[in-house]
């Protein structure tokens, strides 16, 4: 599974993000490559990702696609990433 | 254990705080003078910075009360730096769930790589949900060294 963390430079908040989602999906059990990405590589790397993680800002900039958008509010609080990434992934 | 790195020197000109800004572009400008000050970036990186928030949106207030603003590794990154600023009052980004901010933290990663390993040791240090808060109160750069595990050089 690939998972992608969203933001404007891909190297910022995104890689926040990845560090809190790779920690939760240890937490849970899950096995997933996660991907921190900015707005110009959404088109090369969403075609197989199966949940993109990112906030408010970004969600227009992904437009349609099959994979499951969550919105993070406090990109540390794991308890909400994990909560989200649950209803996600059940 | 996560073999993380450790942040960059946290050199006094890099902490300011009890700051009144009249908005969020000057909160963020003042950070960018402290990562020049320290010596870690050129003047020009607090113009990125402001640019990326004007571009991309409030996106940058992480959490409640903290921005992490930063701007792409590029020719005005002379080094890895990072820059606290405290505001006495808070002051509004726009974001929908986390303002208003009272801490703003500015990173210079001078890689892509190497920005990406020093949020991973933010991520750390901010997953403790007080740490904004002891920012916010801290009263000396020693404080916000301790807060953060940074060294002043």
């Amino acid at each position: 599974m690939k998972i992608l963390t969203l933001c404007g430079a891909g190297i910022g908040t995104s890689g926040i993000l990845k560090i809190n989602t790779e920690r939760v999906l240890q937490r849970i059990g899950v096995d997933a490559r996660v991907v921190a990405i900015d707005v110009t590589m959404l088109e090369s790397e969403l075609e197989d990702a199966q949940v993109i993680l990112t906030s408010p800002e970004f969600v227009e900039a992904i437009g349609r696609t099959f994979a499951d958008v969550i919105v993070v509010e406090n990109y540390f609080d794991t308890a909400e990433l994990q909560r989200k990434l649950e209803l996600a992934l059940g | 254990m996560d073999q993380q790195p450790a942040l960059p020197p946290l050199p006094d000109e890099g902490v300011i705080l009890g700051v009144r800004p009249k908005d969020w572009r000057e909160s963020v400008e003042i950070a960018g003078r402290a990562l020049a000050a320290s010596g870690a970036t050129d003047a020009g990186y607090a113009v990125d910075m402001v640019r990326m928030i004007e571009e991309h949106g409030p996106y940058v207030v992480v959490a409640p009360g903290l921005a992490l603003a930063h701007a792409r590794p590029g020719p005005a990154v002379r080094r890895d730096g990072i820059a606290i600023v405290t505001l006495a009052e808070p002051v509004p980004f726009g974001h929908p769930y986390n303002d208003p901010v009272c801490v703003v933290l500015a990173l210079a990663g001078a890689s892509s790589a190497r920005h990406l390993q020093l949020v991973a040791e933010i991520a750390n240090i901010f997953n403790d949900s007080d740490a904004v808060k002891r920012l916010a109160e801290a009263t000396d750069p020693d404080e916000v060294r301790g807060i953060l595990g940074a060294a002043a050089s």
